[in-house]
């Protein structure tokens, strides 16, 4: 059925607009008039809570929200009158009345929404004053995010990512009227709540209310000890986004400026995450493959995003036996940087600082999880170290947006390096682990190697497409030479939940479930630089897959540094050692 | 053998006032005298005239007795019945005329009414659904059930009535506009959440006539295609929710709600809702999110609730007096209902008088009744000898009606153009003792703590104006600020997402616009013309009654007044916090007040 | 319930019990209720005539009670006011006499001359 078009006048001039369509749209995409919005989130968040968004339409008795009233026949809509500019600039001066006034130290300033509406607005003053007396206490219980609450709108797109995205609800509106605020259950803290630090409020908030927990100190602090060995590995989704946060083209890849920028922040070695993603591919594809041999537990479920793994502990306690054990690839990377590169090397292992840049907020809260001493276990007996002296596999996790920040402290000119490569050991990757930044990447990456394993046949074609895409949930039938591999992918946690049901319930039909925590997959993570682009996330999915393309190798268990981690440490694949180094447990934390 | 029927008023006012210990004195005197089986005692719902209860009527004679306490209610069995001696000292007198009313036909505080919502609160026993219908209660719900829905719709458009919520809107046009949406199952809510400080014309009607209410909704499902409906009331309203708890009963037991009703095919039965507090609840889209059990917050309209309501579904909610009217209009048509009122705002409304007026109550009258009327004929004047100031009218929603318009008759349309509403029908007389600064800023304090703090330009702004007000009532008013009152409140009226926030800064732009000397007065002069607000008053001691008991000076906390005895006294203005403590306690009139 | 019928009893049924409540538009009976009536009898005489107008069915008669009316040697004494007609008193109203008082003069509309009290005689 063909959609209806309808004559609609915008600012005097005539327009066909489809039926069914906003204000809001009708005047961006056919009048090309920016009216200005705040709250609004497309398909996530549409409420009219800021009134910002305000036009003026004839025959209507006061102002309308452009971003949920629909286009009628005949319409006639103002949106520059100064009755509406007036409004406009009144309720952002509202909002400014009890916003801090520390732009200057602000990290968000440049992006801030607010500050930029403030500006494009022409408020030139504020009138009223503060009408909350108090200042609100900082949430610092996060391991990953803080938020501050002066700096809250309250538009709520913090609370409807996180109920209609993410199915977490761990914040809501508590308080009515000028005492609401956007909190959790009693004020308890994300820290102590269901949060499972995925950082995306963080990256939907307009102002600087959310923030993460910065490590920037800490690495700089190692960076200037002499008697300090720091390394640091590099997740396959920073690349294709670091670039962004110095004003290259949105999915660029900026591999090798990356690699020269941190080995010019100081860094002893640039080694790449994505050795350690095809590690876990090594892992994880012969544990999918002892499984369904041996009649494991099936569906396997993949446990290198560290928000869904929290997410399974407190909604889904009962399916973590599907889990995988392998960690994830920063988790492997720390602990094999301490104990085989550190052997190999001959270094104190307990000089080592292991950094990482991800595109993660989650990835702070994993690397302080109890489980992951590994290394220390590895060396307590061989060095005789007392408990009290564990140190963790990986010390500091730095975001995207954090590692770009010190390139800018440093004075680094990043777009004007030259390419460098990665240190190795340690540095060789495939084209399987590059695309785990992408959400389906695991799964293929996957496949690559235990088609290879399971029918001894080379793989011809090494694309699986029907596991590539941003749409929520894919699902795949794989012709393993004959017998037929059920697998499912999805992102965001809503999805993930979906899946989880059904597994819950006994009725997944599925061998093989890749989850990740954030929409799009490690490319949309908490880490990522926050960007206006509705397309990025197809951007940064391009970059990945032609980086892919364009290696060398493309099957994990091909990578030759890969072949002889196995040979001279690790033995086989699932061996005792490898599962005692690079596999780990989960614990429920459901309520009780 | 009945001889005799003792009607007690049990609305909500006179059980606080002492109606329960009243009946008992009653009771129990009438087993004195050993008459008990010939005099009936009855509670009914609300008889309108608040300030005079606790009321007892005796039947047949009609005798009004006010003011009934348990020290002179056995006069009414010992004198009034054994011996027929009418009581005097509790009939009602007159205040202008002096004369003593024997009945309430003597008494133009019900004499002027024309009760059709209100016509058996008072008359009926509550809890007693025979009672109900012997007043030809549910006959119109059998009527309408021989009928077609669209004729029922057809009859309440003809009819012309508008939503008394406040709103006004047509409601035969919305119970058409919920039948012919497509969706199932469809519902019927009724709106008992009456937020409005002083308003209680819906919980009279709730504890009075609950069974009005049940046989309308039972109408509307049948005429909308609904089978649920849900009674929401406000958790304020024990007395409300017990008795219409009680009549829900009552109906099921006599099959006026369940399945088959009258033989006629059509299932309908109601459940209770009881709010938490809230008044943003009484907003149609937060009510019905309510009923879900989510937070009560308003969404954009639209989608109305017509289209999408409760779960999504076709909803139909109307105000509990939108309902009442409602059997009566089916009973005897659109043209009975048109025959009083005025041409566009047709049938009566029921208004909450209070303040500053002689008879406080509930009072229903035909819509174009002016002002004047209103406060004078049926009100019975200001007391005191005080002259009338204002009406402010609809609530937190509404403005002022100034003494030039006493005679403008007051119905949805008339009042708009002087900048009020006439609301849900609270009317609050306000004399020359009143600071009109000071009415506004208790109605936008109400606002403010009401809001649900969804929108900026209602959660930030009316906090601001609200400030501001505040600045002028402690003497610390700007130049400028007039201005910036009336530029905050046009931009909150402009774009608030919801029906509370356009409306809250409706008592400030109204009085401004009549009473604007008076903010001028307090922000100019730092001096309030009505001596109310507290900052602006000055106390003064009179030379010339002063006596020097020195009473004062030692009553008062800050030890701003000196003096010997037998000598005049001093107060320190830049001691004195206006606590008025002096004021109170001198004998002899000699502190000032201004 | 299921039908119109039913609801026209129970209607029927309490408005009777309502009765007292009713507006009564054609007329009132007034018995004199002080000490003298009292000692008199007036009660069975404000008994006998309410069961009597129930017996003849007629709901628009109102019946109430007042204080002496003065005429103390004729207790009990009875005044019939009924629409649009002069009022008349009547004196001696026992039970049988307080029975037809209402049969001859409120139902059937004819004074019970010999019951009357008159003007002269007082």
């Amino acid at each position: 059925m063909e959609t209806r078009m309808l004559n609609v006048k915008i600012n005097g001039r005539d327009y066909q607009v489809p039926d069914g369509t906003t204000i809001l749209k009708a005047a961006r995409e056919y009048a090309k008039i920016d009216v200005p919005t705040l709250c609004y989130l497309e398909g996530i968040s549409e409420e009219g809570a800021c009134a910002i968004c305000v036009v003026e339409v004839k025959g209507a008795r006061n102002l309308q929200r452009a971003c949920v009233v629909k286009v009628s026949e005949s319409m006639e809509v103002w949106t520059n009158t100064s009755r509406v500019r007036e409004a406009r600039k009144l309720n952002v001066e509202l909002l400014l009345a009890n916003h801090p006034k520390d732009c200057f130290t602000c990290e968000k300033s440049q992006i801030c929404d607010l500050r930029e509406l403030a500006s494009e607005l022409g408020v030139r003053e504020v009138e009223f004053p503060r009408t909350r007396t108090e200042l609100l206490p900082l949430d610092n219980t996060s391991l990953s995010l803080v938020r501050d609450p002066n700096k809250c709108v309250l538009c709520r797109r913090c609370v409807n990512v996180c109920a209609k995205v993410q199915s977490v609800y761990a914040i809501d509106i508590m308080g009515r009227g000028s005492n609401s605020t956007v909190s959790t259950f009693l004020d308890e803290g994300l820290g102590n709540v269901e949060c499972v630090n995925c950082g995306q409020c963080l990256l939907v908030c307009p102002t600087g209310a959310i923030t993460e927990r910065s490590e920037i100190p800490d690495v700089w602090k190692a960076l200037g000890n002499p008697d300090k060995v720091v390394v640091v590995e590099t997740a396959p989704a920073v690349r294709v986004a670091i670039g962004e946060e110095f004003g290259m083209p949105d999915g660029t890849q900026a591999t090798g400026k990356m690699a020269a920028a941190l080995r010019s922040l100081g860094f002893d070695k640039v080694f790449d995450t994505d050795f350690s993603a095809d590690l876990t591919i090594m892992e994880e594809g012969f544990e999918l493959i002892g499984r369904i041999k041996n009649g494991g537990v099936l569906p396997l479920i993949t446990s290198c995003s560290p928000g869904w793994v929290k997410f399974a502990e407190t909604f889904f306690p009962k399916v973590l036996d599907h889990v995988s054990t392998c960690k994830s690839p920063q988790q492997m990377f720390g602990t094999v940087t301490k104990t085989y590169w550190a052997e190999k090397m001959g270094i104190d292992p307990r000089k080592i600082v292991v950094v990482s840049v991800m595109p993660c907020t989650a990835k702070k809260f994993e690397k302080e999880r109890p489980e992951m001493k590994t290394a220390f276990h590895y060396w307590q007996e061989k060095l005789g170290l007392k408990d009290e002296e564990a140190f963790k596999d990986v010390d500091c996790v730095l975001t995207t947006r954090e590692a770009a920040q010190m390139i800018r402290e440093a004075g680094i000119d990043f777009t004007n390096l030259p390419d460098e490569d990665f240190d190795k050991p340690l540095g060789e990757s495939t084209g399987a682990a590059v695309i785990f930044g992408a959400t389906g990447g695991v799964m293929e990456a996957a496949l690559r190697t235990a088609y290879e394993v399971l029918t001894k046949k080379s793989l011809a074609k090494l694309d699986f497409g029907d596991v590539r895409g941003l749409e929520g949930i894919k699902t795949a039938d794989v012709d393993i030479d004959g017998t037929i591999l059920k697998v499912a992918v999805a992102n965001g946690l809503g999805n993930a939940r979906v899946l989880m049901e059904q597994v819950q319930k006994g009725e997944s039909p599925y061998h093989f479930i890749e989850i990740m925590c954030c929409p799009g997959g490690c490319l949309g993570g908490g880490g990522q630089p926050i960007s206006d682009n509705p397309d990025i996330k197809q951007k940064r999915a391009e970059a990945i897959y032609k980086e892919d393309a364009g290696k060398p190798i493309r099957k994990s268990h091909e990578n030759p540094e890969i072949k002889d981690i196995y040979k001279d440490f690790l033995g086989e694949p699932n061996s005792e050692k490898a599962h005692h180094l690079l596999h780990t447990e989960y614990c429920d934390r459901s309520c009780k | 053998m009945i001889r005799n029927q003792l009607l007690v008023c049990a609305g909500g006012a006179c059980i606080t006032s002492g109606e329960k210990s009243v009946k008992d004195v009653l009771v129990d005197e009438l087993k004195k005298n050993g008459i008990e089986d010939e005099v009936q005692v009855i509670e009914t719902g609300c008889m309108g005239a608040c300030d005079l209860g606790p009321i007892v009527v005796v039947y047949p004679e009609g005798t009004f007795y006010q003011k009934v306490t348990v020290k002179n209610a056995g006069l009414i069995v010992n004198e009034h019945l054994v011996k027929g001696r009418t009581v005097s000292e509790l009939l009602y007198t007159e205040p202008t005329s002096e004369k003593q009313a024997r009945t309430s036909g003597d008494i133009p505080f019900y004499t002027r009414q024309v009760k059709r919502v209100l016509r058996n609160c008072g008359s009926i026993d509550p809890l007693s659904i025979e009672e109900y219908i012997a007043r030809d209660g549910y006959f119109a719900l059998g009527k309408a059930l021989e009928m077609t829905p669209d004729d029922i719709i057809q009859v309440l458009v003809d009819s012309g009535l508008r939503g008394r919520g406040g709103a006004g809107f047509p409601t035969g046009l919305k119970w058409k506009a919920t039948r012919e949406a497509t969706g199932s199952p469809k519902y019927v809510v009724c709106n008992g959440d009456e937020g409005d400080p002083g308003a209680f014309m819906d919980r009279s009607v709730l504890e009075g006539d609950p069974h009005s209410i049940i046989e309308a909704m039972a109408i509307a499902g049948y005429a909308i295609g609904a089978e649920q409906g849900y009674m929401y009331v406000r958790a304020e309203y024990p007395l409300a929710i017990e008795r219409f708890e009680y009549a829900i009963g009552k109906a099921r037991e006599y099959g006026f709600l369940g399945r088959n009703i009258l033989n006629a095919g059509f299932n309908f039965d109601i459940e209770i809702r009881i709010g938490a507090g809230a008044f943003v609840c009484g907003e149609e889209t937060a009510l019905l999110r309510s009923i879900e059990g989510k937070r009560g917050m308003p969404s954009i309209k639209p989608p109305f609730p017509a289209q999408s309501g409760l779960w999504n579904k076709p909803t139909l909610i109307n105000n509990v007096e939108t309902y009442a009217n409602i059997p009566q209009i089916i009973t005897n048509g659109a043209e009975w209902f048109r025959s009083v009122g005025s041409a566009k705002s047709p049938g009566t409304k029921v208004f909450a008088l209070a303040g500053m007026v002689q008879n406080t109550g509930l009072v229903e009258v035909p819509m174009g009744t002016t002002l004047r009327e209103l406060v004078f004929d049926i009100g019975g004047g200001i007391p005191g000898g005080k002259k009338f100031k204002a009406a402010q009218t609809g609530g937190p929603s509404g403005g002022v009606i100034t003494a030039d318009y006493l005679d403008m008759p007051i119905d949805f349309d008339t009042v708009k153009e002087i900048g009020t509403i006439m609301g849900s029908g609270g009317l609050i007389v306000l004399d020359e003792s009143s600071c009109m600064v000071d009415v506004a800023k208790f109605y936008l304090g109400f606002t403010v703590d009401e809001s649900c703090g969804k929108c900026t330009p209602c959660r930030e702004g009316t906090r601001q104006m609200y400030q501001m007000m505040e600045r002028i009532c402690d003497g610390k008013g700007h130049d400028g600020d007039i201005e910036k009152l009336t530029k905050l409140a046009n931009v909150i009226r402009d774009t608030s997402l919801c029906g509370l926030g356009q409306s809250a800064p409706n008592p400030v732009l109204s009085t401004i616009r009549f009473y604007e000397d008076e903010y001028r007065a307090h922000i100019y002069e730092k001096k309030c013309p009505s001596h109310v607000c507290k900052h602006l008053l000055t106390y003064t001691v009179t030379s010339d009654k002063c006596v020097g008991c020195t009473a004062c000076a030692r009553q008062c906390p800050v030890h701003a007044i000196t003096g010997e005895v037998k000598k005049i006294h001093l107060i320190d203005q830049s001691k004195c916090t206006k606590c008025g403590s002096c004021y109170e306690i001198c004998r002899f009139g000699a502190i000032r007040k201004e | 319930m299921k039908s119109l019928e039913e609801l026209k009893r129970i209607k029927e049924q309490t408005l009777k019990e309502m009765d007292l409540r009713q507006a009564k538009e054609r007329g009132k009976v007034i018995i004199a209720m002080g000490t003298c009536g009292i000692a008199a009898g007036a009660k069975d005489t404000l008994m006998a005539i309410i069961e009597e107008l129930e017996k003849a069915d007629i709901h628009d008669v109102k019946v109430v009670q007042s204080g002496c009316m003065g005429l103390c040697d004729k207790e009990p004494t009875v005044e019939v006011s009924m629409k649009d007609q002069p009022a008349v008193i009547y004196g001696d109203v026992n039970d049988a006499n307080a029975r037809r008082i209402v049969r001859e003069h409120v139902q059937g509309g004819n004074v019970v001359a010999d019951l009357v009290i008159k003007r002269e005689n007082i």
